[in-house]
């Protein structure tokens, strides 16, 4: 048994310390956000944040994660209240199937609150570990440019507060 | 065919208490309904072989509508524009409708969600069935208000009179009332009214993709789900000699090791311990592998000359007193290339009662349990296929193969539902890829700078091995008893597999195309988004460019100089003047301009784009600047879902064209994830991309999730020859043949 704090409550988690963290999100919290793409760190698809940095959870041991704070997207924001990463890849519609599209928001959400000023080639070089297959890169980073205006011109709202742990 | 699928939904309907409406032939096809059926031309789009309105449509007696199709979304957003589509004709709020996908309980067969048919198809129909099923709710009320129909309208749901009196759909609906065949026309809306069509409305699937909410397969979770992992063979035909499970049925977890044939699977309650167990079992098993593939670095000979070929001329056509004077020929090919899902294929089956329920990304529900049926030797009806949204697609995948391992999983564990899911190597190694091609081009020009004559011979596979038979799953050509590999077949014209787009749009007067089809298939391929037409459009846009570069003549005026098709030459002309291409325009250092155009198949959506690259010339490093794109796919629907679409086969076949090969040595497949099959990054994205939709209000809906493949290949490579003065004619265009060209 280990304690694993997500999206700001604490699980106690029943699984094998050299398990994935993305296996533990999936299939012991039953969280969706994160997805197995590749299970090596070479897409994205799992990102999540771990103390606010960007981190491959297909390839980050439970064991390593003690005492850390994960976030994943479902502590971002809701559909009915989105956090401004989650507004902005709603307004932009950044996404066709999809599947990448979680991934790419944690990371993008852990460079925005690192530099809210990030410029265009900041995002496109943090993003670099990330792959789209349906081609849906120029909407991605118009996202992650509106997201930045958002979260420059919004209050915080109660689910930012959340996402920003 | 249809009846069962209508009769299993009206089973169910009434098990779950909803109201099936009615319908009185006195109604708004009365007359129609007398005229002799034979006579009568059939209904458009999939009405055609799923003519009764209730397989499109359901309003129940609270209001409630649904709208059913038979085809799968895979992101492509078009359940969103068929919910736009049934609103508008239906004349109810958007957000009042729900539509229901491809399920062999609940929807039409329309076969596969391929060749950007969707909306031809079923959006053809479902527009059609909602306006058919409007003019019955109009005639009902004028029954009921003792009113001529024309003096009715219809707004939010209602009949309404122009005394005010209001009836709603919900009051009008009765038993079967759209248990009706379709009529061949229907009276659609003026397009100068619609509401919702041609309206950019936003997805109905993003707000649960961008929160974390269930989008996928891969997010089912069924109660006391089991998880399956696979042990596949390292090579095509391997055969498992050995393979001691004893340790492995002992790990943490593990609930069942199932071998069957050079079948290997194994089933565990979490995840994680399912694929440690997985790894354990590789470890154990012994394979017996052969050296049964080609040689990788000459594809060129093998498609054309190590390979029989059946061949068949598609095209002749001659006109003698049109002389060439100079002649070019020139060879294009391409490799074989992979899907590439980022997510790979999952599957969900439970085994109740004789029956298997599957839940899968299929692009095809009713050929998948046509196979799976054929497998497990179930009848088709104790099988059921519910399409859940998987990872991108882009063609036939491992989506089909995944649900035939789920079902024979759930066979060996009755009443417990297993998930499949394929690891990363399992779908770079299994995929069925897009196959190689080569083509041979030799054209004339006469004294005035025209194209006199024409020759076009195209080498490849067939484009689909979908099932439909069991052996075209993995599953079943595995097994102990294993099920055939069926016999390829070329893909008939008008559309074609590899001779899809080989026949020129343009107008040659001597034009001469030949398709050899290879039956042997040294690797496992199938259909890949566009199938044959992006190697065809590759080449054709390439050798346009290189017969305009002999003529002297601008590429531009040089595609419209042979073009006679008007929408062509609009999209063409479109394309240019919003790229500010101009004859003798010269690029900036070390750029080059390049243009290229295609109408997908020949029958659906115009595609032009012109575009712009940068070559490093130290390193060979080619980078797309811009690009800027003009279609016409009839009636728009939803302009963002069709632009989001464009943009993404842009950048898609610029990562197939600068970037993409499988690669295999004499045994296996060495292309197993993305390090050893790179795609596009970030660092390649260009900085803009513009498309620029001609609307053809009224017109019928163009397939348009394909048409940007070819074009885009084209345009890239003839911009790399224009900034490089050198012509690359091997797919791909990568940063070491544009090197090696420039150093030559």
């Amino acid at each position: 048994m280990m304690t694993l704090r997500v999206n700001g409550y604490e699980y106690e988690v029943d699984a094998e310390p050299d398990t994935p963290l993305l296996y533990v999100l999936r299939d012991d919290l039953k969280l969706n956000a994160a997805k197995y793409g590749c299970g090596l760190g070479q897409c994205g698809a799992c990102t999540v944040m771990v103390d606010g940095k960007a981190v491959l959870s297909c390839v980050t041991p439970l064991v390593l994660l003690e005492g850390k704070r994960v976030t994943t997207l479902e502590g971002l924001g809701t559909v009915s209240e989105p956090a401004p990463i989650q507004r902005a890849f709603m307004e932009e519609q950044a996404a066709q199937c999809g599947y990448c599209i979680a991934g790419m928001m944690m990371r993008a959400q852990a460079l925005l609150q690192r530099n809210p000023k990030a410029s265009d080639d900041d995002i496109r070089a943090e993003l670099a570990p990330h792959l789209c297959r349906c081609g849906t890169h120029m909407r991605i980073l118009r996202a992650v440019h509106r997201a930045a205006r958002l979260m420059d011109t919004a209050e915080l709202s109660p689910s930012d507060q959340r996402g920003a742990q | 065919m249809n009846a069962p699928v209508i009769l299993d939904r009206r089973q169910m309907l009434a098990g779950s208490g909803a109201l099936i409406v009615s319908f009185s032939l006195r109604g708004a096809f009365a007359e129609e309904q007398g005229a002799p059926a034979a006579a009568a031309p059939s209904p458009p789009g999939s009405l055609k072989t799923s003519p009764y309105l209730d397989a499109w449509l359901r309003i129940d007696a609270d209001g409630a509508i649904t709208v059913f199709t038979g085809k799968a979304e895979l992101g492509q957003g078009f359940k969103t524009a068929f919910q736009q589509i049934a609103a508008e004709e239906l004349d109810v709020p958007f957000a009042s409708l729900k539509v229901v996908t491809a399920d062999t309980r609940l929807t039409a067969n329309e076969g596969y969600t391929a060749g950007s048919h969707s909306m031809q198809d079923s959006g053809t129909a479902i527009q059609h069935a909602a306006a058919q099923a409007r003019a019955l709710l109009v005639a009902e009320a004028a029954k009921r208000l003792e009113l001529p129909a024309e003096n009715l309208r219809t707004e939010n749901g209602a009949v309404i009179a122009q005394d005010g009196r209001r009836l709603a759909y919900a009051d009008l609906v009765a038993a079967d009332m759209l248990h009706v065949q379709a009529q061949p026309t229907s009276k659609l809306k003026d397009p100068a009214t619609f509401k919702v069509m041609g309206q950019p409305v936003p997805r109905v699937d993003i707000p649960a993709k961008v929160t974390g909410g269930v989008a996928y397969v891969q997010d089912m979770r069924l109660p006391d789900m089991v998880h399956a992992r696979l042990v596949r063979p390292p090579s095509y035909g391997a055969e498992l000699t050995d393979c001691n499970s004893s340790a492995v049925e002992k790990m943490p977890g593990v609930v069942k090791v199932v071998r069957d044939g050079n079948f290997l699977a194994v089933l565990a309650r979490k995840e994680f311990q399912a694929v440690k167990a997985m790894r354990a079992l590789a470890a154990a098993a012994k394979w017996k592998e052969s050296a049964r593939l080609p040689k990788q670095d000459d594809l060129l000979a093998l498609l054309t000359t190590q390979l029989k070929s059946q061949d068949m001329t598609i095209l002749e056509r001659g006109n003698p007193s049109a002389a060439g004077r100079r002649t070019i020929e020139a060879t294009y090919t391409r490799p074989y290339q992979s899907h590439g899902s980022i997510g790979p294929s999952c599957a969900v089956a439970q085994f109740v009662d004789g029956t298997v329920t599957v839940w899968t990304h299929t692009q095809g529900v009713y050929p998948d349990r046509q196979a799976i049926a054929e497998m497990l030797r179930m009848p088709p009806a104790n099988v059921r296929c519910i399409h859940t949204e998987g990872s991108g697609c882009y063609g036939h995948n491992g989506a089909d193969d995944a649900a035939g391992d789920a079902a024979l999983l759930a066979k060996a564990m009755p009443g417990v539902p297993v998930k499949v899911q394929w690891m990363r190597e399992q779908e770079h190694g299994w995929e069925p890829f897009g196959p190689a091609m080569a083509t041979k081009l030799k054209a004339s020009l006469d004294s005035e700078g025209r194209i006199a004559d024409w020759n076009f011979e195209v080498w490849s596979n067939t484009h689909s091995m979908r099932p439909g038979s069991a052996g075209s799953l993995l599953a079943a050509q595995q097994m102990a008893e294993p099920f055939p590999v069926p016999a390829p077949k070329p893909l008939p014209l008008p559309e074609g597999g590899g001779d899809r787009n080989a026949i020129p749009i343009y107008t040659f007067p001597n034009a001469h195309v030949v398709h050899h089809f290879i039956p042997e298939m040294p690797l496992r391929i199938s259909a890949m988004r566009s199938l044959g037409a992006y190697h065809n459009v590759f080449s054709i846009e390439s050798f346009m460019d290189e017969l305009a570069d002999l003529a002297k003549a601008d590429p531009v005026e040089f595609r419209l100089k042979h073009l006679d098709d008007p929408r062509g030459r609009e999209v063409i002309e479109k394309a240019a003047q919003a790229f500010g291409w101009h004859k003798g325009q010269q690029a900036s250092q070390d750029r080059g301009y390049g243009f290229a155009f295609a109408r997908y198949k020949n029958l659906a959506a115009y595609c032009a784009i012109a575009s712009e690259i940068e070559v490093n010339r130290e390193t060979g490093r080619p980078r797309l600047v811009r690009a800027v794109a003009a279609v016409d796919s009839g009636q728009v629907v939803n302009p963002d879902g069709l632009t989001n679409q464009i943009e993404g086969a842009i950048i898609q076949s610029m990562s197939w064209t600068l970037y993409e090969s499988v690669s295999f040595d004499e045994v296996r497949i060495t292309s197993i994830d993305w390090q050893t099959y790179p795609i596009l990054r970030f660092d390649a994205v260009p900085d803009t991309i513009e498309v620029h939709i001609i609307n053809r209000p009224g017109k019928p809906f163009l397939g348009s999730g394909e048409t940007g493949q070819g074009p885009a290949a084209a345009s890239i490579a003839n911009a790399i020859a224009n900034a490089t003065g050198k012509r690359l004619r091997n797919l791909p265009l990568t940063r070491k043949r544009i090197k090696d060209a420039i150093d030559a």
